[in-house]
């Protein structure tokens, strides 16, 4: 049949056909297995990451009982005898409540005009450039550098403190939504169009939940900004209205050369930042993002 | 029915010029000029295109790449002014996008991610007013004729290309528009899938009787799905012929008729002297 073809030079070798009428039972022993335990184990997130931490608090304590100098590095246990008496008498429940009640106002403050800077950015070119411009003037500039002029503008206390917060939080949060809005497809936006939605209705009902996935990106980013941006805005100055925040808390202690107290301090700011994004911003992007399919994993 | 058919096909065989546009028309589009900028060029996507549309036609614009069809059925949908002449629906002049004429595209990001199947459905009847339990009797009404019923409370990311333009068509069609704009909306799916949905939206058709304006740059589509062709030429895009394929149905898909008109057309296209009848 290929005797004549040159070498190289390929001609389709002709094979019987044939058809199957009965397939019968497909039989396969497993169609569906479970994975030992160990590999299920290790595919969990949770349990690698609780693995990395255990590893890392061994390295702490071992570190801290070599070097045997609490005031300039405790061990851990010593932190968290410190943590446990702190919130026991009730000293870190109370700076944590004073510290979030500025945080919270500040940060709703802040998305609440970045929302109102963003929709007048989408509905005319000359809002898109004076976002654009303002966030390349001030996303660049770190928020506590503006805590001097807060505090000759609104004193010493909570005023100065949610102004450099709603600075914080509002450029970047303007600056995600922004960039989501321009991202959702044109043909959602023209399907949107199609069904009469126009104006407000338009941006609520179609550009906001269609850029999502980038606005609850913008709001996490706002969130770490502020949440950094306000301890270190307390160690500054930390009495507002004769109470101070965790921050003056770390800074107090600091003074008092009570180390484990400031380690516990810390450990308290670390904590608030993982309940925030592995708890609440994880629980909003279950029931948004994830549920929608627009965001894997 | 096919008595009152029959007459408006006899209307429409009689030969006339395109360009008097009979106000009787469901859908006029008179004399229609369409320009869009690229940020270097200015683009002519069609010149001085004249058709009719009647009630009940399925319409189809045939045409290859270039040919500005689809541009011109964004114009229809209202989403582009023409630059010379007009669009009316009904006697009204199109200006805007709107719910009177419900458009299913090519891309399946069309339907909202953050909503049911139902939910997708029923959101544009809502919007325009209809209380929403009625708006959800009608939604899941019309995704029982889509033969979607089992997919009512779905997210669309967990539905396959065929479900999510079924969706679409679904979406559009509960609106209850006065024409129906489709723009390539199977040039994304597979071979079998996409001869599946052309089968069920003429099954739709026969049960419905809605008014369909088509985009395609299949020549079988076209002659498969439309009871009347549009053919336009490229660059820019012109009238090049209006041809009755009303006779054709998937039954008939295998005729040496269905073929000849194929090929016709095809010759209009590529100006192929030997294929041209």
């Amino acid at each position: 049949m290929a005797s004549n073809a040159a070498p190289g030079d390929f001609a389709p070798v002709i094979r019987a056909e044939y058809e199957r009428t009965d397939l019968g039972d497909a039989k396969l022993e497993d169609v569906q297995r479970k994975l030992p335990l160990a590999e299920t184990l290790w595919n969990s997130a949770a349990f690698r990451k609780t693995l990395i931490l255990l590893g890392l608090a061994m390295i702490w304590q071992i570190y801290g009982v070599w070097l045997d100098n609490p005031m300039i590095f405790p061990t851990m246990g010593e932190t968290l005898s410190a943590l446990l008496s702190n919130i026991a008498n009730g000293t870190i429940p109370v700076r944590l409540l004073a510290t979030l009640k500025v945080l919270v106002v500040g940060y709703v403050i802040g998305v609440i005009l970045a929302t109102v800077f963003t929709t007048i950015a989408v509905s005319s070119r000359l809002g898109t450039d004076l976002l654009s411009t303002l966030t390349a003037m001030f996303n660049p500039l770190p928020a506590i550098a503006l805590l001097p002029l807060a505090l000759l503008w609104f004193g010493l206390g909570t005023p100065s403190l949610v102004f450099v917060i709603v600075n914080s939080v509002l450029w970047a949060v303007a600056l995600n939504m922004h960039t989501g809005f321009l991202t959702v497809s044109e043909t959602m936006r023209m399907a949107g169009q199609t069904f009469g939605l126009r104006g407000m209705r338009y941006v609520v009902q179609l550009l906001i939940p269609a850029a999502f996935p980038a606005i609850l990106a913008g709001l996490k980013i706002g969130w770490a900004f502020a949440w950094r941006t306000l301890i270190a805005a307390e160690l500054v100055f930390g009495v507002s209205s004769g109470q101070g925040g965790l921050g003056w808390f770390i800074f107090e202690n600091r003074n008092l050369l009570d180390t484990p107290a400031v380690f516990a301090g810390l450990l308290t700011v670390m904590a608030v930042g993982l309940f925030v994004e592995g708890v609440i911003f994880r629980f909003i992007e279950n029931r948004t993002v994830r549920k929608w399919g627009m965001q894997r994993g | 029915m096919s008595s009152q058919e029959t007459n408006r096909l006899d209307r429409r065989t009689a030969s006339r010029p395109a360009q008097d546009a009979e106000p009787s028309a469901l859908l006029n589009i008179n004399g229609v000029t369409l320009q869009y900028k690229t940020p270097d060029h200015l683009v002519t996507a069609t010149y001085r295109v004249s058709f009719n549309i009647e009630t009940g036609d399925r319409f189809v614009l045939l045409g290859p790449s270039g040919c500005g069809k689809s541009t011109l059925l964004k114009s229809i949908a209202g989403f582009m002014p023409p630059v010379e002449g007009d669009i009316a629906l009904k006697g009204r002049k199109v200006k805007r996008p709107g719910p009177d004429r419900a458009m299913v595209f090519q891309e399946f990001d069309q339907l909202l991610p953050w909503k049911t199947v139902r939910e997708n459905v029923a959101f544009p009847l809502k919007i325009n007013g209809i209380p929403n339990d009625e708006a959800d009797r009608r939604a899941a009404e019309m995704i029982q004729k889509v033969n979607l019923a089992k997919f009512l409370d779905v997210f669309p990311h967990m539905l396959s290309g065929g479900m999510k333009q079924r969706v679409a068509i679904a979406r559009a069609m509960a609106m209850r528009p006065d024409v129906l704009l489709m723009d390539e909306p199977y040039a994304a799916l597979d071979a079998l899938t996409r001869r599946k949905m052309q089968d069920e939206l003429l099954t739709l058709w026969e049960e419905l009787r809605f008014t369909l304006v088509f985009v395609t740059h299949s020549i079988e589509e076209a002659v498969l799905l439309g009871t009347r062709i549009l053919v336009l030429s490229p660059h820019p895009g012109q009238v090049r012929a209006e041809i009755n394929t009303h006779q054709f149905h998937s039954s008939n898909a295998d005729s040496p008729e269905f073929a000849a008109t194929c090929a016709r057309i095809r010759g209009m296209l590529f100006g192929d002297a030997a294929t041209a009848h």
